[in-house]
């Protein structure tokens, strides 16, 4: 009797130490493949690109020369990359706040109407999931100085306005992208038009978050329209704005599709007015062959975006009191 | 009149003048929306009436084509190497979605379902390469891809995104919800453990796998820089690649390229009409659970 107690308890344990172990070994068989892939194709690549930077560009690795930090002082010192990093940073300057409010504004505006929701999110959205080389000819044609519809659109305004005998309500036709000054917000535009979709829709999310009886309450104590906006939506809307505001960030830090490809004979021009990191990286890197060198303008990029993030989200860490 | 004004959230929370007050607010919505609206569409608009245009009409800028053609379509179809990029991004956005759908399904279940050490470093791992930006990665992957000869291969195009860390991310997510006893349950049924997470997770995580075949499949689609960089002759081109190249090939044909993006979005349409839903859940997991 004791002996089958004792058997059976035995096997008990052993079938829980081997169940453990079990687990132990199907979790790393599950894992064999991603860790290779993590590892080799995302954390090893991106040490080698800071070990490339302080090295000469050699094909053959044991022809590379030791420089340490000459690339960079080089990049301290190169214009162009100095009108890259400005440019980056006017684009996120642009592009951020006004997708964030037109985001905002159009979420807004969709909560507010309850018929045909879904067919004005789909509109917006659509932008959103168009490849960047289809938006960016279209754009680029509508652009084009003598035959694009936008300065065509603008000289019949002027037309209809003059004839009115209203001519202060006339807009002359635009150069757009020939013109170093208006090529980068022209470019902006075409950004915030292609992302505005996901926006609005994040926001729409985090609008049907909150609670109803928050605004009901309010009400109830007499709050109007606009407390009701500033005290209990933007608040609670928060986690989502910090969300839509680095994601936005991050991905104008790296914009390359829409600038390349909307002056494709001419990329990051006119006169560089343009030009962003990433382009310029591909340009050093793929152009010139100067892997060493484009190797240190990523490894620039990789700060620049860590910062931004980090500063982003310590900020909206401490904004939140509810 | 007042049941369906009831039921809208803004006038459910208004006090008093329920049937009047909301209408003025009510239409100047829809026409901000409207307008809004066509300024987001007009793009389209343009681009697909002047597809239907003849060459000699193509820069007259009326909206609306006289006489509706389908010879940029077939020129396009015929007459450049586009059918060959529309297959290579079959492929690879194809191929890619599958395995990222499988990957991370099963990185996402094992990080969840299982109990082993070093499991929260793993994810933590995994996680940091959330913040490694792709221009970082695009240098040492040509020189790899040259060392071992991946240049200009479909192989090539796909290896990089195979396992991307934000799906791993989100099908952790939607693994947690699920209760263990489940798992249990079928273990005490003996199945084995591949069988669980393939018979018994992954069929309850379908919203999720939805979202994420979805976003990979046009995230792929749409993949410009890293194509740009391996595909080095024209046949192994993607559609955004082969489309960038346009203007050097056929001197800007704008009527061709007007056709050509006309067909790009085809297939991304076709997978928003059908799995609509699931696309704004998958950016609404983004946002809410990110």
């Amino acid at each position: 009797m004791s002996t089958a107690l004792d058997r059976e308890r035995r096997r008990h344990r052993r079938s829980r130490l081997s169940l453990g172990q079990r687990e132990l070994i199907w979790a790393y068989v599950f894992l064999a493949v991603p860790l290779v892939f993590f590892l080799g194709i995302r954390i090893w690549p991106a040490l080698q690109s800071f070990q490339l930077s302080l090295f000469t560009w050699h094909v053959d690795p044991a022809q590379r020369e030791y420089i340490g930090f000459d690339y960079y002082r080089e990049l301290l010192s190169e214009s162009r990359f100095h009108r890259a990093l400005l440019n980056t940073l006017l684009y996120t300057v642009i592009i951020v706040p006004v997708q964030l409010a037109l985001g905002l504004a159009i979420a807004l505006l969709l909560q507010s109407v309850d018929r045909f929701r879904p067919f004005f999110r789909a509109v917006y959205f659509s932008p959103y999931m168009t490849p960047a080389a289809a938006v960016a000819w279209v754009w680029g044609w509508m652009y084009s100085v003598n035959f694009g519809i936008i300065n065509t659109f603008l000289i019949e305004w002027s037309i209809f306005w003059e004839n009115l005998g209203l001519p202060w309500l006339a807009i002359p036709p635009q150069p757009f992208l020939t013109d170093p000054s208006q090529a980068l917000p022209s470019v902006a535009a075409v950004v915030i038009w292609q992302h505005l979709g996901f926006q609005v829709v994040i926001f729409l999310a985090g609008l049907q978050g909150i609670p109803r009886t928050f605004y009901e309450a309010a009400r109830i104590d007499g709050a109007g329209a606009w407390a009701l906006f500033r005290h209990i939506t933007l608040p609670l809307l928060n986690p989502v704005m910090v969300f839509s505001i680095v994601i936005s960030s991050i991905a104008s830090l790296q914009l390359f599709d829409q600038v390349v490809n909307i002056n494709f004979t001419n990329q990051g021009g006119p006169l560089d007015s343009t030009l962003t990191i990433a382009l310029y990286m591909y340009q050093e890197a793929f152009g010139r062959f100067r892997m060493g060198y484009a190797a240190a303008v990523t490894v620039v990029l990789f700060l620049l975006i860590l910062v931004v993030t980090v500063v982003q989200l310590r900020l909206a860490s401490r904004k939140v009191e509810y | 009149m007042a049941a369906p004004t009831l039921r809208s959230s803004r006038s459910a929370a208004a006090s008093g003048s329920r049937t009047r007050t909301p209408r003025v607010g009510t239409i100047l919505s829809y026409a901000l929306l409207l307008l809004g609206s066509v300024i987001m569409f007009f793009p389209f608009l343009w681009m697909i009436l002047s597809s239907f245009k003849e060459l000699r009409e193509i820069f007259q800028l009326t909206l609306f084509p006289t006489s509706w053609s389908l010879d940029n379509y077939r020129e396009v179809l015929t007459g450049t190497e586009f059918p060959r990029w529309f297959l290579n991004s079959l492929i690879v956005a194809g191929l890619t979605t599958l395995s990222v759908l499988f990957f991370c399904a099963l990185v996402g279940y094992t990080l969840t379902r299982l109990r082993f050490p070093g499991r929260n470093a793993i994810f933590l791992l995994i996680l940091s390469t959330l913040m490694i930006p792709t221009e970082m990665l695009v240098i040492p992957w040509f020189v790899m891809s040259s060392q071992f000869g991946w240049v200009n291969s479909y192989w090539g195009l796909l290896f990089p995104g195979l396992i991307p860390a934000f799906g791993v991310f989100l099908m952790r997510q939607f693994f947690t919800t699920l209760p263990r006893d489940l798992f249990d349950a079928g273990r005490v049924d003996g199945v084995s453990e591949f069988g669980l997470f393939w018979r018994i997770g992954l069929p309850l995580v379908r919203p999720g796998l939805a979202a994420l075949g979805i976003f990979t499949f046009i995230g792929n689609w749409n993949a410009f820089l890293w194509p740009l960089i391996i595909a080095r002759s024209p046949d192994m081109r993607t559609v955004p690649v082969g489309m960038a190249f346009f203007s050097n090939e056929a001197g800007t044909a704008w009527h061709l390229i007007m056709a050509a993006s006309a067909l790009a979005i085809v297939p991304i349409l076709l997978v928003f009409f059908i799995f609509q839903r699931q696309i704004i859940e998958g950016v609404v997991l983004t946002g809410t659970k990110g």
